[in-house]
């Protein structure tokens, strides 16, 4: 099975650990990973903003990159919803036919990593140990754009020493949305307060998610607050194992 | 409650503040946002309750969605079949292309009457025409009968909510209001108390003022008929006791079939007020001599909504039923509440009708209103993809941005076009994250982490820290590592 990773802009540039524990985990899972170095952006934040020409001219570029690929897999539910959802009416209203028939190919074959796990490869249990009690935070575009459903729930669910804390609230938005955090930051740091609030009464350890975009988000609240707790991308507690430093070998 | 009401402008889109700004206020106001929060969770509960045991619900919504689908692909026909019915039935059908021409209809209409007062249903689309400010002003007394429209009026306040209009409002708010405009110096702040005295004031309102002005949830066109969903019986009243009726609705509330309205009560009520079924659904058809009103009008209202349903994505707003799940399920007006959005359509549908509504020279800042995060779509019972129209929207006053000359003083608007120019070449992107790198080494602390941004930054460092930059970006390190071969890792099993 072969894979090329799409980082996303955002994981190359803040969160390289993200990269590097899908890169440990699929390759322990008998992937052949690669990596083309011509990937930069899918196109989200602009087309979330209003600029839907510059999205169309990044959302053309991914496709062109990954049209022959065998999958595409990438460690950030918000960029595949962007992708799945948001690619085909940009296609449609910018794009020429054999461009969209280039889309229409490569789409089943764009996976989010728990997707990749479960749907492609069928695996639930990653070989993974984090004895840590962990709460998961579900994204918004994981859970109603992708419909990721209990995947996550089922992979932590079989990562030794892990215990779930249930969180209340699942569904609620922290507040992030992309520049709607700056924007409307004052409403967004409404939110981000009363989300933070019930996951740090979970009492666990770390916060887990399949967005970064969210974990910065949360995690820059806990940090700035002393809240006693770490963020964490599913991916990383996905990549332990019992081996020590799994990180520092890779 | 009075200073309360003086905090908030008039819901009037095209003198309202931004949402950021609005929405200031409400977020350094303990108190409203804990009345918001309650009444919100109240409701958003029972509709869960009721919602789950519908076990067709996707079917119902999926229904739902087609009826109104249908009815606005054929929009024309629908309304010219519904003035005919209506009119063989005994009522006048009047059309307004815009607010004015509205307001001017009712005005003539309760002057030919020689109406000093009328009463009133709650309906949003007379405040979308700014009706009772107009009516007043030219002598003419309204009272609203809706108990949260009378707070409302009473406490010279505005609505925050489509279906609750005075959710904002706790009961030892509305004891105030009322003990002091109705002159009841003892009244208690039981629910009961305050029902009856409500009761007592309108009473005398509903058997002596001779017309009346409501709204129209849905308008039939196979019939003629009109129905109204309601649940304290003030709509009741005024539907059947004064002598002339005056219904205005937006030209999207027509409804194929009679039997459509099977479908869209179901979904309706659950949606609204987490209930099976609402108490008063009245349904009329035209007049019926010697009984209820012997006049009856109805204005049918454009206002832009010809224009909404000739854009393909956007369309589908005019599907709402405002049954207001959307402003109910969203993370955002649950902090900030109705008035923020400076419309009477706040929350999630006001985010992308008001700006619609207004040609988008006022309210650009709504589309932004919004995180994305779906929980809207997710319980609209008529599935009106609310994120899609507000990234087309949110496209649509970029694209108004792109002619401006000084465009590029816009912080926003100038990162997102050298953002653009970066992500289009890998050897630009992997330029400005090495610069980033370095850059952002000045704002960072002993700790690792930066606390204070300059700029657009400090938009987010107000509330958050962000971890500084790692000293090698991903794409660096899979360049530098030893490529570990599958084989090899598999032998190594």
């Amino acid at each position: 099975m072969r894979a090329s990773l799409f980082i996303t802009c955002y994981n190359d540039t803040l969160f390289p650990e993200t990269g590097r524990a899908v890169v440990r985990l699929l390759e322990r899972l008998g992937v052949d990973i690669e990596f083309r170095p011509q990937q930069t952006c899918c196109g989200q934040m602009h087309a979330n903003t209003g600029f839907r020409g510059e999205a169309y001219s990044q959302a053309k570029r991914f496709v062109r990159l990954y049209h022959d690929t065998e999958a595409v897999v990438i460690p950030s539910s918000s960029c595949v919803a962007m992708i799945r959802d948001q690619y085909p009416g940009l296609f449609e209203e910018l794009g020429n036919e054999a461009l969209r028939k280039e889309l229409a190919a490569l789409l089943p074959r764009v996976f989010e990593l728990s997707e990749f796990l479960i749907d492609r490869l069928g695996v639930e249990d990653v070989g993974a140990s984090f004895p840590h009690r962990v709460v998961y935070h579900a994204s918004c575009h994981g859970l109603r754009a992708l419909n990721l459903g209990d995947r996550p729930y089922r992979l932590l669910a079989k990562v030794r020493g892990l215990s779930q804390a249930p969180l209340a609230n699942t569904d609620r938005c922290c507040g992030f949305g992309g520049t709607f955090s700056i924007k409307n930051a004052e409403v967004s740091s409404a939110m981000l307060a009363v989300k933070l609030q019930d996951i740090v009464q979970t009492g666990a350890e770390y916060c887990t998610a399949l967005d970064n975009s969210c974990l910065m988000h949360l995690g820059g609240a806990m940090h700035r607050q002393y809240a006693g707790m770490k963020t964490i991308h599913l991916a990383e507690i996905l990549a332990s194992t019992e081996a020590p430093i799994a990180e520092a070998l890779a | 409650m009075s200073q309360t009401a003086a905090a908030h402008p008039q819901l009037d889109p095209t003198l309202a503040l931004p949402f950021p700004q609005a929405a200031l206020p409400v977020l350094r106001n303990p108190q409203l946002r804990r009345n918001v929060a309650h009444a919100i969770d109240v409701i958003q509960a029972k509709r869960s309750l009721l919602v789950a045991e519908k076990t067709d619900w996707q079917q119902l919504r999926q229904a739902a969605s087609a009826i109104r689908a249908h009815a606005l692909d054929n929009l024309a026909y629908y309304l010219e079949q519904f003035e005919t019915r209506c009119t063989a039935a005994g009522g006048t059908v009047h059309w307004a292309a815009d607010a004015a021409e509205a307001r001017q209809i009712i005005l003539d209409l309760l002057r030919q009457e020689s109406a000093t007062e009328v009463i009133k249903i709650k309906t949003m689309t007379s405040a979308e025409i700014q009706l009772n400010p107009s009516l007043e002003a030219a002598g003419i007394r309204v009272f609203e009968t809706d108990l949260a429209e009378l707070i409302l009026q009473l406490g010279n306040d505005e609505p925050s909510h489509i279906v609750v209009p005075a959710l904002h409002v706790n009961r030892s708010q509305v004891r105030e209001i009322f003990a002091r405009r109705m002159g009841l110096e003892n009244l208690s702040d039981d629910p009961q108390a305050l029902t009856a005295a409500a009761r007592t004031y309108l009473r005398r309102k509903f058997l002596t003022v001779p017309a009346a002005i409501g709204g129209a949830n849905f308008l039939i066109a196979e019939t003629g008929s009109v129905a109204v969903i309601e649940s304290e019986g003030n709509g009741r009243m005024c539907l059947t006791l004064p002598r002339t009726l005056i219904t205005l609705a937006g030209i999207e509330k027509v409804l194929p079939r009679f039997q459509d309205l099977a479908v869209m009560l179901q979904v309706l009520a659950r949606s609204a007020t987490g209930e099976r079924m609402n108490p008063y659904t009245s349904l009329w058809t035209g007049i019926t001599p010697g009984d209820g009103p012997q006049r009856f009008h109805v204005v049918l209202l454009d206002n832009q909504r010809s224009s909404i349903l000739s854009r393909p994505i956007e369309r589908q707003t005019l599907k709402c039923i405002r049954c207001a799940a959307c402003m109910n399920a969203c993370p955002v007006y649950r902090q900030t509440g109705g008035h923020a959005y400076g419309s009477v359509y706040p929350g999630p549908i006001g985010a992308i009708l008001t700006p619609q509504l207004m040609r988008m020279q006022h309210a650009k800042s709504l589309p932004y209103a919004s995180s994305l995060c779906g929980a809207c779509y997710e319980v609209c019972p008529v599935k009106i993809n609310i994120p899609e129209v507000l990234i087309d929207l949110r496209a649509k006053v970029t694209d108004q941005e792109r002619g401006r000359f000084n465009r590029f003083l816009d912080p926003m608007y100038l990162g997102m076009k050298i953002a653009n120019f970066l992500f289009a070449k890998a050897w630009r992107f992997r330029a400005a994250q090495r610069l980033a790198r370095i850059g952002l080494r000045l704002f960072t602390a002993g700790d690792g982490w930066i606390h204070s941004l300059p700029g657009l930054g400090a938009k987010w460092t107000q509330t958050r820290d962000l971890r500084g930059l790692p000293s090698e970006t991903f794409r660096n390190w899979w360049a530098a590592r030893t490529p570990v071969s599958v084989e090899s890792n598999k032998e190594a099993k």
